[in-house]
């Protein structure tokens, strides 16, 4: 099957196939090797950010800079029209209208779909709300891949929020394409939801539910760490017997898989200690690297320099 | 006094259209559904009769509208099992059932505060499921999906 990214949107993961997602890693690979500083000439990406973002914006911009594109935009909307009322659909509409594609990241759910509806300039989904954060799925994958020399039937830990962290959630659904077997680490309170495990059923993918990362940490190739937020507990005293349970330190991966790598989406509050940082499993900054590579892979493809 | 004849517990109509085996407590949210509220003329609504085979339904009928099959459909996700009679001169002259539609658009205001179409002037839009008996909506943009006794609030 041939995989041809051209002038489409990159909204939510579910709507990548399995061809598609391996299409844009390896672009990211050959990338990585091999940068191409023209590929984008003449090319111009709108970074749009009606939220505050540090890596993604600066990773998108950057990956167009570093392929030869320009880049214009906002990181803060109370310098653009939305602060005197435009509708998102008018104020894509215009951008559209200036550039070739569109980086956007926007506090409301299902924003960069409905800014689809108002250019036909490939849009490129940089986090909308609590939704989608597609491109973060794909550094993930780039990186598992990267560090297990394979994608296809690993053990994976995700570990933390579960119930709330839209990482996770695509991450598990994006590895329903790789016989992932997956192991949910989290408070009863926030463990993965239904309508994931559900899916995860019906498309045959083996998971198991834990409270403790020492019940999986010897067990698995990838421990994939995220932060518990404290306002999500309405009991503070809950939280506060719960949140030691959920910090990786380095003497807990005394006995881990020697192939074991850690991740984190990033910033990470204590949750990895510093000194796991050292250990030959810490790879959540060489994960943060990634995220150059398989966004500029991304911007090529929409606009048609690769296939 | 003589026996009492069998009587109708919701009067006949001349012509228009009744919904029959309406699921018992939806009646009400169809009326709004159906935007019966500025219909002028004579809609009669059953609540809680008894039936045979929903122990419990609701029945609407009203006078002088031929409901379309997209209408109808419209109140599938409501009430897949509802029943549509057309009526003529006092007598059934088309029968059919509603059909639960792939996708429903500008009808349910989704619960999700958060979601882009309760932030904008814009049209909503459903995607239907119905697994294991009940009726899965998600929404085409927050791509949450809820239960069809998560909604709460729909635009006529």
């Amino acid at each position: 099957m041939t995989v041809n990214l051209v002038g489409r949107d990159i909204i939510s993961i579910p709507e990548l196939s399995r061809e598609e997602i391996l299409a844009v890693l390896k672009n990211a690979r050959s990338l990585k090797k091999e940068p191409q500083p023209k590929l984008l000439e003449n090319h111009v990406m709108g970074s749009c950010f009606f939220e505050p973002s540090t890596r993604t914006r600066l990773s998108f911009e950057t990956a167009m800079q570093r392929l030869g594109g320009r880049v214009v935009g906002f990181a803060d909307p109370s310098v653009t029209s939305t602060k005197k009322g435009e509708t998102l659909y008018d104020s894509i509409r215009i951008i559209g209208q200036y550039v070739d594609a569109i980086v956007m990241r926007h506090p409301l759910e299902g924003s960069a779909r409905r800014a689809s509806e108002a250019t036909d300039k490939p849009i490129l989904n940089g986090g909308d709300g609590a939704n989608q954060h597609p491109t973060q799925t794909l550094l993930d994958l780039f990186t598992i891949n990267e560090c297990q020399k394979k994608l296809d039937g690993l053990d994976i830990a995700l570990v933390g929020d579960l119930k709330y962290g839209r990482t996770t959630h695509s991450l598990a659904q994006a590895l329903t394409h790789f016989g992932a077997r997956l192991h949910f680490v989290a408070p009863q309170s926030l463990q993965m939801p239904e309508y994931i495990c559900d899916e995860l059923k019906a498309k045959k993918i083996k998971f198991s539910l834990h409270e403790k990362i020492e019940d999986v940490v010897n067990k698995v190739d990838i421990l994939y760490m995220t932060r518990i937020q404290g306002e999500r507990f309405a009991d503070q005293i809950e939280y506060q017997k719960i949140k030691h349970v959920f910090v990786l330190t380095a003497k807990m991966l005394e006995k881990a898989r020697p192939n074991l790598k850690v991740l984190h989406p990033l910033p990470r509050v204590g949750e990895i200690t510093t000194d796991v940082d050292t250990t030959k499993y810490a790879y959540y900054f060489e994960q943060a690297e990634n995220g150059l590579y398989v966004r500029q892979a991304l911007l090529a493809m929409v606009l048609g320099k690769l296939k | 006094m003589q026996n009492k004849p069998k009587q109708l517990l919701v009067s006949a109509i001349k012509n228009g259209t009744v919904i029959d085996h309406v699921q018992a407590g939806t009646a009400t949210k169809l009326l709004h559904v159906l935007n019966l509220g500025s219909h002028k003329k004579i809609v009669t609504l059953g609540l809680n009769l008894p039936s045979k085979n929903m122990v419990l339904k609701d029945l609407i009928k009203i006078e002088d509208k031929e409901l379309s099959k997209d209408e109808a459909n419209r109140i599938a996700i409501f009430s897949p099992q509802a029943s549509i009679n057309i009526i003529s001169n006092y007598e059934v002259v088309k029968k059919f059932d509603v059909i639960l539609p792939e996708t429903v658009q500008s009808l349910i205001v989704c619960p999700n505060p958060k979601c882009i179409t309760n932030n904008e002037n814009m049209e909503s839009d459903f995607k239907v499921q119905h697994v294991n008996k009940q009726i899965k909506l998600q929404c085409k943009y927050c791509e949450k999906i809820f239960l069809q006794t998560d909604i709460n609030d729909y635009r006529a």
